[in-house]
């Protein structure tokens, strides 16, 4: 990213981070859930837009988190906050390393297909068993308590401060994906993305960094399901369904999977677009439908491509040479 | 299970599973030729289901119903493919994820605008209505044989059709290769127009002849949805055959799934989690062999 782009990122998080003294609570909700999908929309976009791998079950990791935290938290009082965010992401990641020891080996559309299949053969296990509530899900009645060695470090019932917890895990994970596209496991997963067999050919145990990628994506949208299930105090079998998948897969593809920021852009606009259209019609997915189709079939780029496309054809061409020398 | 418990089963299996291939053998020809990852193929079938059941209000029979209906989803899938569909074959699957995408949201509202969101039930045409008895106190309704048998002769047609005729071979040709296809002459254009609205109009048609049997409902081609993929990956992503295989498979292992029962260790599996039958046996063939049934090998 250049300058410019890391100043405006900062420019946003400083904003997000002020909302609470001057937004109303609806607002800083809002902002909130569309924070959560943004992480996990860059989680899922770790596979789509840098391994190319195109995951249609990622919502499984991120329900299974939720559902971790419902099962762990006492009935009616909260739960510890570090241990069950642990426990969360700790069997998300489980879970993605055993089902990405199956499905890395397969490429392409079956890659998406059988992810499709272990993300569905979940929901069936948490919609039609009995030990989760089946298909009403489970309640959270008290959000997870963050204190630290017996002190209170804030308090997650207040919308504000659980706005900036959500805040600060989102903005750690973009400088940890940052970080993560600039070292030498990003490129080589790049690198698959563009060639796979000749990466193989150079050496590189592509199945492996596959893997390790698909258990850090799961890993991360866990995190994701583990503050949606705080945010919203329920879990049910449709968040792990396909349709939840589709929906992240959408926002990456939206705000263009290229970029860092595109998928955290692409869920802004999902979320954006859902309170602009249900205000005025009960019909709102019919003009989101149509938004959705338009991009697909004027903006191959994303909404992250209109930047680029706005921009004057010099800096284009010079990024392009830049990038071709890297290659 | 006795055995008129279990012949009953198998009738219902074979009914649902052909059902499912009638449907399945659009999305895998699409793909197979267009390489066109289409979503809302199962919002055709409920557009289907849809259309037998207000037409049938509207004329009074099922029969006019289908006559009218058939030609409409035609039309319609004619009209997605023209306007949408041709103008991102030669990009990356992913777009065609987001165009399908947004026609569900599309197709789901444009119903929900024209026909509200009750749930409807069409009635079994007059013709068919009775039941054949088994034995004594068991009988099996004629529709659902009728609709087995017609599924069972659309799906000969289609066989007959790609393996021994001038049209089927165009398809075959544009499924191996697409431009040696088009530089040997075949106007692949008007074959790709033809498949795609085909393909549609079977979907459209399996909802119409189903409806009489499940009932009309809002979000009916999401679950469909699901089920064919798996059928097309489970018999190879192309392969007509394949798709007939495997949806005999999935219509055996979905109805028996939920009326056998299985205990281990204490542990209710089936029928409780007989939903995840379906998927497993997908999970199973991918690990064995990642191109399906019938498919080609990468």
């Amino acid at each position: 990213m250049t300058r410019l782009q890391w100043a405006a990122v900062a420019a946003g998080l400083a904003l997000l981070a002020a909302m609470p003294w001057f937004a109303d609570k609806f607002a800083v909700q809002f902002a909130s859930k569309v924070l959560i999908f943004a992480l996990f929309a860059s989680s899922l976009n770790l596979l789509v837009g840098q391994a190319g791998l195109v995951s249609l079950g990622h919502a499984g990791f991120f329900g299974v988190a939720g559902y971790v935290l419902a099962l762990a938290s006492p009935e009616y009082d909260a739960a510890p906050l570090w241990s069950t965010l642990a426990m969360a992401v700790g069997v998300a990641a489980l879970l993605a390393l055993a089902i990405g020891a199956l499905v890395v080996r397969t490429r392409g559309v079956y890659f998406l297909m059988a992810t499709l299949a272990f993300g569905q053969m979940l929901f069936h296990l948490f919609h039609d068993g009995d030990f989760a509530g089946g298909s009403d899900g489970l309640q959270i009645f008290a959000r997870p308590a963050g204190t630290l060695f017996g002190v209170a470090l804030f308090d997650l019932e207040q919308y504000r401060h659980f706005h900036w917890v959500v805040l600060a895990a989102c903005a750690l994970v973009l400088v940890f994906l940052a970080r993560l596209r600039a070292s030498p496991f990003g490129r080589v997963l790049d690198g698959i993305r563009v060639n796979e067999h000749r990466m193989r050919a150079l050496g590189f145990a592509t199945v492996r960094y596959k893997l390790v990628a698909f258990v850090l994506a799961g890993a991360l949208a866990g995190l994701a399901g583990y503050l949606s299930a705080c945010q919203f105090g329920v879990v049910n079998p449709e968040s792990l369904g396909w349709h939840q998948s589709g929906a992240v897969l959408l926002m990456v593809i939206l705000g263009g999977m290229g970029s860092l920021t595109g998928p955290a852009l692409g869920a802004a606009v999902w979320w954006g677009m859902e309170l602009f259209f249900q205000g005025f019609t009960r019909h709102w997915q019919l003009p989101m439908g149509a938004v959705i189709v338009a991009v697909a079939l004027f903006l191959p780029d994303g909404l992250a491509g209109l930047w680029r496309r706005v921009r004057p054809p010099r800096a284009v061409a010079a990024e392009a040479s830049v990038r071709e020398g890297a290659a | 299970m006795d055995l008129a418990t279990f012949f009953i089963q198998l009738l219902n299996a074979l009914q649902y599973g052909l059902l499912l291939f009638l449907i399945a053998s659009g999305l895998t020809l699409v793909f197979g030729i267009m390489g066109v990852i289409n979503l809302a193929h199962g919002a055709f079938t409920m557009v289907g289901a849809y259309l037998a059941w207000s037409l049938a209000e509207l004329t009074g029979s099922f029969w006019a119903a289908l006559a009218l209906g058939i030609p409409l989803t035609v039309l319609l899938g004619a009209a997605v493919e023209w306007l949408f569909v041709r103008r991102l074959y030669a990009r990356d699957h992913l777009h065609q994820v987001l165009l399908t995408f947004g026609l569900i949201l599309i197709l789901e509202e444009s119903r929900s605008l024209l026909f509200g969101d009750d749930v409807h039930a069409v009635a079994v045409p007059a013709l068919l209505s009775g039941s054949l008895p088994l034995t004594d106190t068991l009988s099996y309704p004629v529709y659902r044989l009728a609709l087995s048998g017609a599924c069972l002769a659309l799906a000969l047609a289609m066989a007959w059709v790609i393996r021994a005729t001038r049209v089927g071979m165009m398809v075959r040709a544009g499924a191996s290769n697409r431009e040696m296809a088009e530089a040997l002459g075949i106007p692949i254009k008007w074959v790709q127009l033809g498949v795609f609205s085909t393909g549609i109009a079977l979907a459209g048609l399996a909802g119409m002849m189903a409806a009489p049997v499940s009932s009309v409902y809002p979000g009916m081609g999401n679950q469909v949805l699901i089920l064919c993929f798996v059928v097309v990956v489970i018999g190879g992503i192309g392969s007509v055959k394949g798709a007939f295989v495997a949806a005999l498979l999935i219509g055996l292992v979905d109805t028996f799934g939920k009326v056998v029962t299985l205990e281990v260790a204490g542990v209710k599996l089936l029928p409780q989690l007989a939903g995840m039958s379906v998927y497993l046996l997908m999970a199973a063939v991918l690990l064995w062999r990642p191109e399906g049934l019938f498919g080609r090998r990468p």
